[in-house]
């Protein structure tokens, strides 16, 4: 059935009506195209999302101290938590699998004030250990990142970004030279790349890293922290559940409050959030392809309706080919391949230009917070291929049965 | 060749029932060229249609080359058609969008005979109709006559026993007719075909054998002289 014979007919029949060929077509084009388009436009969205969770370990989680709400152990409520670097050596001990834990203490900008010759500028400062890289994944543009020499000994080294270099040094080489932080001097050790070089706007700058123990000291901060984030190696929801109790548990012991009392600390677990926004991206991939599919079987019905109107058009001539001796499977053959051959060409067409229209935008418009790289897998392709070639299936087989069911005599009877 | 035995059909139109043919016996030996006549609902078509196994019937027994037509599938039908008969039409009945030369091939497409084959044997049949030079004009480049001599060469192309012709002239003037029915003699004395010609024109009959009446769907006179319709005519 799949020989040259059959499809120099139905070239030879699809070349005779080009316009009616060419408008049915266009329904299935559109609706592939459409699907094509939509898809990437969702993967760009979900690109740009996921683009957000470049910085930070996805199997991990951080905890900031809060204000109990409920009494404990003849305590009374509205205590503050303040976390310190005991919490972080317990929970070391009693989170399983633990991967890399570290703390950090935060000066937020209104209350820093950067100096360099007649430069000025504010930034949140991090005092951080070297750990915090591994789990915020920066990555070291110029010179090193805060190492462990420096916190054993306290050293007034600071890590900044390309904002701050701009600000405080203009031109000048920042390396080595050293910046009053609230009138102590630091020693600039490393430039680190910036997560926002798109948009330096006076609400986001990049923070600057000091070692902990510095701004420990500098800051009269004991032993405090204010964050604590760690990472483990049970990625999976049960794993971060537990990982979380632990938590819970371990700093309810160590500060005394009620392990039920979710004010007391605050915690981000990144599995959880990560796991959410898989979810909605899943939700949205399902909404987008019964959007796309909507759209297709408009084509569908578009051809199959057409096709319909072919065959009553045709009544005549299927009437002497089953005269000419035609068989059934013949003429439904000829009616369907019709159908599937004019699909796949037109989606195929369509399934070209929507990646060609997508790999053009993916190229023209910047990544963002929101939207990047919109563009299809392989894989994707080739299941609007295999739905556009179902879709040519079923546009074609009903109006093929018509055909069949055709009798000579009625097609054959003159007016 | 042909055999009928009581061959009964009826139509049924809403909740009314006309009985077409009302029980006709018949016997068309090989050779034979033959006319049916009749006035129009006289049954005639519907007859050819059943000999042609385009359409079924209600009661009776229709042998062809003494092989019983009856409960075949549509597919078995279509070899048997492809086999054993060749369609000429009132109104010519050629697709379109083809040549006469790939109009002439289509039956043998079906029978599934590789193109450069079915192309010859087409050309040969189309020389054989004398429109050999006529071969890659497509239909509405041909006069009535030359398309009616395309569908000719098209019903014989495939070497059928039986050619069976539903108003081989009635959209055609009277000189062609005089040439298409000599054509159909030819193919009839020549090639040994059976020949079975509907028609209402007297002149058309009078070239035949032998003329079949029907009147009301039964067979009034199944031997009449094609002389005297000419002699009516006078």
């Amino acid at each position: 059935m799949f020989d040259r014979e059959n499809w120099g007919e139905i070239l030879q029949s699809i070349g005779k009506n080009k316009l009616r060929t060419v408008l049915t077509g266009f329904a299935v084009f559109w609706g592939i195209f459409m699907l094509i388009l939509l898809l990437g436009l969702g993967n760009g969205l979900r690109n740009g999302f996921a683009y957000n969770f470049r910085n930070t370990a996805e199997n991990s989680i951080s905890i900031w101290g809060g204000e109990t709400s409920k009494p404990w152990n003849g305590l009374p409520a509205n205590r503050n938590i303040q976390l310190t670097e005991e919490d972080v050596e317990a929970l070391r001990h009693t989170i399983p699998g633990l991967e890399h834990i570290a703390g950090n203490y935060r000066v937020w900008r209104g209350n820093s004030q950067l100096q360099y010759g007649n430069n000025y500028g504010s930034y949140n400062i991090h005092g951080i250990i070297n750990e915090q890289q591994l789990l915020e994944k920066q990555t070291v543009a110029q010179g090193r990142f805060i190492n462990e020499v420096d916190e054993q000994l306290k050293r007034k080294t600071i890590v900044i970004a390309d904002d701050a270099r701009k600000e405080l040094f203009k031109d000048e080489d920042p390396m080595g030279k050293w910046v009053n932080v609230n009138g102590v001097p630091f020693q600039v050790v490393g430039l680190y790349a910036s997560e926002n070089e798109g948009r330096q706007g006076m609400m986001q700058r990049n923070p600057v890293f000091i070692p902990l123990s510095a701004a420990q000291q500098v800051f009269n901060a004991q032993r405090d922290v204010d964050e604590i984030m760690f990472s483990f190696s049970d990625a999976s929801l049960a794993g971060a559940a537990m990982a979380e109790q632990r938590t819970r548990h371990t700093l309810a012991r160590m500060h005394n409050f009620d392990p039920t009392d979710d004010r007391a600390i605050w915690l981000d677990n990144n599995v959880e959030n990560v796991s959410t926004f898989n979810g909605i991206f899943t939700g949205i991939s399902g909404f987008i392809w019964f959007i796309g599919i909507g759209s297709l079987v408009a084509g569908i019905v578009g051809i199959g309706n057409i096709m319909l109107i072919v065959v009553k058009d045709r009544t005549r001539e299927i009437g002497v080919r089953k005269a000419m001796g035609a068989t059934p499977a013949n003429v439904i053959g000829q009616i369907l391949m019709e159908a599937i051959f004019v699909t796949a060409v037109f989606g195929w067409f369509g399934l070209a230009l929507g990646v060609l229209l997508l790999e053009g935008l993916a190229s023209v418009v910047p990544g963002s917070e929101f939207f990047r790289n919109p563009t299809i897998d392989f894989r994707t392709a080739i299941w609007a291929l295999i739905a556009m070639l179902m879709a040519g299936t079923i546009a074609g087989y009903f109006p093929a049965r018509r055909a069949a069911a055709i009798r000579p005599i009625e097609a054959l009877r003159d007016e | 060749m042909i055999r009928l035995t009581g061959i009964r059909k009826s139509y049924r139109t809403g909740s009314s029932t006309l009985e077409v043919l009302k029980g006709i016996d018949l016997h068309i030996a090989k050779g034979e060229l033959v006319s049916i006549m009749g006035a129009s609902g006289s049954g005639k078509s519907t007859l050819l249609n059943i000999i042609g196994i385009l359409d079924n019937y209600d009661n009776g027994e229709y042998r062809l080359d003494s092989l019983l037509i009856k409960g075949q599938s549509e597919t078995e039908n279509a070899g048997l058609r492809s086999k054993y008969i060749g369609f000429i039409f009132q109104s010519f009945n050629l697709i379109s969008f083809k040549n006469a030369l790939e109009n002439v091939a289509l039956p043998l497409y079906y029978q599934g005979i590789p193109r450069r084959k079915r192309n010859e044997q087409a050309l040969a049949m189309l020389e054989n109709v004398g429109l050999k030079d006529w071969a890659h004009h497509m239909p509405n480049e041909l006069s009535g006559g030359q398309k009616q001599r395309v569908a000719i060469a098209r019903a014989l192309v495939s070497g059928p026993k039986i050619i069976l012709a539903d108003e081989p002239t009635g959209a055609l003037d009277s000189t062609t007719s005089r040439e298409v029915m000599e054509l159909l003699k030819h193919v009839n004395r020549d090639m040994g075909m059976t020949v079975v010609i509907v028609t209402h024109e007297r002149a058309v009959a009078a070239a035949s054998q032998r003329v079949i009446y029907l009147r009301d769907g039964m067979i009034e006179n199944d031997r009449l002289d094609p002389a005297t319709l000419l002699a009516d005519v006078r």
